[in-house]
């Protein structure tokens, strides 16, 4: 989640005379999902026959249910473990596809449709972040109430652009050499702007690449070690351990991404 | 089983140079043919001389004669702005109405009228639509029309509009490549990984996908809408335009009947390269003069490479999306017309590392594909039930943030429907309103994005800066357009949007043109009346003449012939008129008078059929439009032309 703050420009109108508005069609959307509501189950009662059920569809009748709202683990009727069976992941995701795409409701209800239209957003989203690890714990994190660092290239510009210091979190292993590193970056971008290359310069930058894509290597490792830890905790009921285990992912996560752009930054500057 | 509805729903591949409407007739899709027989309906539309719509075949000798009051290509200008089209107008003959004004709704003139893009694609789709309910002798009011993936949500929207004007429910818009997969997937039953390489007339789609199991998952997309066979066009037409200047001294860039006789010989030349080793470029200037040149397939590869180059990097970027390699691609499938032209099969085998299926009709596969999808909404047949199409969105969406950044919400290649929730506040004590400007693009600023909307998020309750909190839902559809819809979370009231597209009609626009097309339509039928009868009308002159060299003439009484040389005169009198009822009183007043003429010419016929020849020689059997005893000795002439 992320708030974004927009001041005073919005008060100009910034449309200056262009062509007059057009009635927005999602007004039918609002539905019952809500901001912290990620945890609730499946379980009610069907719209259609009234059975109980926990699902997608109505044992019963087999009608799409409205959009419940439970969060990606719960849709796909996984516990919040990180270690996940990618391969059945998408076959589970194909089945569900077949069902709630909304091109297999040409001939219902409107309303079954806009259900089928939500709920298939929802198995996209759900599937495209369950399948990646990374993304799968990041989600994780945020169902469990941890906050990351923005450490989006968008985030580190925007703070350039508005001229004020974006919070670092720099690993302090690696305070030194990403000191240096920042150092050769902007001389890299220097000789860039007056046309002159520098083979040496260029050669160390490339160590600095492996060493920082060997240590992304090795946070991997830490990673898989702690998804393990945390499905153990979670099976043993351990409250006091996961909260730990959280923290470390936390921390894992923010060195990668910042490793990560620093490999993206040294990149840019090697090529062209 | 097929349709158990009364109401048929088409497959329609609504293109840059020519047009399809095609339907799923038992377990294949099928082209549905116009009424002069040809599968391709060409994407052109004009003004005849007076002043009705022509649209297809019948408009193309305009684009000659007064390119002024014809069309081509308006695929090009959809969903788009004066600043972006600058650049096209420069290399086509389009002229914007006088009052064209920057971020509004483009309007194209054609002669004294102007219309929107969508309103001129609406005439196309008008076309097509017709030429299904003759074929079906049933309304049709529900179509499936396919658009470039690379395309735009303003441009998706231009898309529909047009249908809505065009009086079509739009069930679905298919992108291009992924239906040319399904009707290549349809025919091949196979499974792996395929590339869909589409060349158009005007747009360049590259895409990915893996079929298994009858579901078709695109993984990749990319592509150029500003690329295709009218680029190639409109490069050789400059070099001979310059050529022309050299050897003739004369500037022909601002005449535009020449530029039109130039484009024609042009494009015959680039076809017939595909084929043959080397063409001839033949035309006569207005003046008199007349330019030849030869041109060699060496020579035509040359200059257009450029143009071609430009497909590889969409193609490598796909590839890169998908994380893979080339040669992890099992088929490579050539779409559109230009992947003729031999020097792209090279090219695509070079970027897939094998060579491209080209099997199908690349002119037709889009719209066949677009009738398996129209046939999967409609509730499926046995050919279709286990198919699936899942399709991306092919550009990431974004929102404008503090320092004109643009902040990414739902990424590119993202399987659809796809959403995405964000959360804004007020900046100011009392803000009512909160304004998002959304954009479609991959680059990090805002300026160098597309820009989609801007909405207006209104009756937020007034509260202190920083806290009202308002979430908003952005939602991209199976169709690849947006909605959105807010909530302020605090009150629990949902947000009033006020939608503002940047390069699109708003609903009070579209609606009035659906109205006006309602009011124009009776003047429409009216004139379709008079169109068609006198289209009949030179049936039967025809077979009338016809009937004169036939042996079974001489047997009519002088009388007899009297009478009929008197009908046809008045038949001829009335025909270029406007009053349909009076053609079709003459018709009929001449066909009661050679019903004994059309006998005899059938006895001779059918005894002559009884020696032995085949029955269609004879000319005997059905034809299109034969309501009365003449059509069938016309059968040969009037009907199925064989491409």
């Amino acid at each position: 989640m992320r708030l974004v703050l927009l001041l005073g420009h919005s008060l100009k109108r910034v449309d200056a005379g262009g062509p007059p508005a057009r009635k927005s069609p999602g007004k039918t959307f609002m539905t019952t999902e809500t901001a912290n509501s990620d945890t609730h189950s499946l379980r009610h009662g069907c719209w259609s026959c009234a059975t109980q059920i926990e699902s997608h569809f109505c044992d019963a009748c087999g009608k799409v249910q409205p959009p419940a709202p439970v969060d990606y683990f719960r849709f796909f009727a996984l516990p919040r473990k990180l270690n996940i069976n990618v391969k059945e992941l998408e076959r589970e995701f194909y089945k569900l596809s077949r069902k709630l795409h909304p091109d297999m409701y040409g001939r219902t209800s409107e309303q079954e449709r806009q259900w089928s239209l939500e709920k298939s957003a929802r198995l996209n989203d759900a599937y495209r972040t369950l399948r990646d690890p990374i993304e799968r714990t990041k989600y994780l994190l945020e169902l469990e109430g941890m906050k990351l660092e923005e450490q989006s290239k968008s985030a580190t510009d925007a703070a350039r652009t508005a001229g004020q210091e974006k919070k670092q979190v720099v690993p302090p292993e690696l305070l030194e050499e990403v000191f240096e590193l920042n150092m050769q970056l902007e001389e890299v971008r220097m000789a860039k702007k007056s046309g002159a290359g520098n083979v040496q310069l260029a050669l160390e930058l490339r160590d600095h690449k492996e060493n920082f894509e060997r240590k992304l290597v090795e946070l991997d490792r830490e990673l898989n070690a702690v998804w393990n830890e945390w499905d153990g905790a979670l099976d043993r009921g351990d409250a006091a351990g996961r909260q730990e285990l959280k923290q470390r992912m936390a921390d894992l996560l923010n060195r990668r991404s910042y490793i990560g752009n620093l490999v993206r930054d040294v990149n840019e500057a090697l090529e062209g | 089983m097929a349709e158990t509805n009364t109401e048929r729903v088409v497959g329609i591949d609504l293109g840059t140079t020519n047009s399809l409407v095609a339907y799923m007739e038992g377990d294949r899709p099928v082209v549905i043919p116009g009424e002069d027989g040809q599968n391709l309906v060409p994407s052109v539309v004009a003004l005849n001389e007076r002043d009705e719509i022509v649209v297809g075949n019948a408009a193309r000798r305009y684009l000659i004669e007064t390119p002024e009051r014809a069309i081509y290509s308006v695929k090009r200008l959809m969903g788009r702005g004066l600043e972006d089209v600058r650049e096209e107008l420069k290399l086509f003959p389009f002229q914007l109405a006088e009052d064209s004004k920057q971020g509004e709704v483009l309007r194209i003139k054609l002669g004294d009228k102007a219309f929107t893009a969508p309103e001129i694609s609406a005439f196309i789709l008008r076309q097509l639509k017709r030429n299904a309910e003759r074929y079906f002798g049933a309304p049709v009011t529900k179509a499936v029309i396919t658009v470039p993936a690379y395309f735009n949500d303003a441009q998706r929207q231009a898309t529909k509009d047009a249908g809505r004007i065009a009086g079509l429910d739009v069930l679905r818009l298919v992108n291009e490549p992924t239906a040319a997969s399904l009707a290549y997937g349809l025919d091949k039953k196979k499974e792996g990984t395929i590339a869909v390489y589409d060349l158009g007339g005007g747009t360049f789609d590259i895409s990915i996908l893996r079929l298994h199991e009858g579901i078709f998952e695109v993984i990749a997309t990319n592509g150029d809408t500003h690329l295709g066979g009218d680029d190639i066009d409109n490069l050789l037409i400059a070099i001979a335009i310059e050529d022309i200047a050299g050897d003739l001294g004369v500037d022909l860039r601002r005449n535009a009947e020449a530029i039109a006789a130039i484009r024609k010989t042009v494009i015959d030349a680039k076809v017939a390269l595909s084929s043959e080793p080397r063409a001839r470029l033949d035309v006569t200037l207005p003046g008199g003069k007349r330019y030849q040149r030869e041109i060699l397939r060496g020579q035509f590869e040359g200059l257009v490479a450029p143009i071609l180059e430009r497909t590889v990097g969409p193609c490598k970027q796909a590839l890169k999306d998908a994380g893979l390699q080339p040669g992890q691609i099992d088929e490579a499938v050539l779409v559109g017309g230009s992947t003729r032209i031999p020097h792209v099969r090279e090219l695509v085998k070079k970027l897939f590392a094998r060579e491209p299926h080209a099997e199908m009709n690349p002119d037709e596969v889009v719209a066949l594909g677009a009738a398996v999808q129209a046939n999967i909404l409609a509730g499926g047949s046995v050919a279709t039930q286990d198919m699936l199409l899942l399709d991306v969105t092919p550009l990431s969406l974004g929102i404008e943030a503090l320092g004109g950044v643009v902040a990414k919400i739902i990424h590119r290649n993202s399987t659809i429907p796809a959403s995405a929730v964000e959360h804004f506040t007020t900046g100011v004590e009392g803000q009512t309103n909160v304004a998002i400007h959304v954009l479609q693009g991959e680059r990090e600023l805002a300026k160098d994005n597309r820009s989609l909307a801007r909405f207006d998020l209104k009756g937020i309750p007034p509260m202190p800066a920083g806290l009202p909190r308002i979430e908003v839902k952005f939602l991209i559809d199976a169709n690849g357009i947006l909605h959105v819809s807010a909530r302020e979370q605090r009150s629990g009231n949902a947000a009033e949007i006020d939608v503002k597209p940047t390069y699109g009609l708003t609903d009070e626009q579209v609606e009035t043109m659906i109205l006006d097309s309602f009011d124009n339509a009776e003047e429409d039928f009216r004139q379709r009346q008079v169109i068609e009868a006198r289209v009949e009308a030179d049936n039967i002159l025809g077979a009338l003449q016809k009937g004169k060299n036939n042996p079974a003439w001489e047997q009519l009484t002088s009388d007899e012939k009297k009478k009929i040389a008197k009908l046809e005169e008045a038949l001829q009198a009335v025909k270029p008129g406007d009053d349909y009822r009076a053609i079709r009183g003459a018709i009929e007043a001449l066909n009661v008078a050679t019903t004994r003429l059309a006998e005899l010419m059938m006895d001779s016929a059918v005894s002559g059929a009884l020696k032995g020849k085949e029955m269609d020689k004879t000319g005997l059997g059905e034809g299109p439009s034969a309501p009365h005893p003449f059509a069938p000795a016309e059968i040969t002439e009037v009907g199925r032309k064989d491409r």
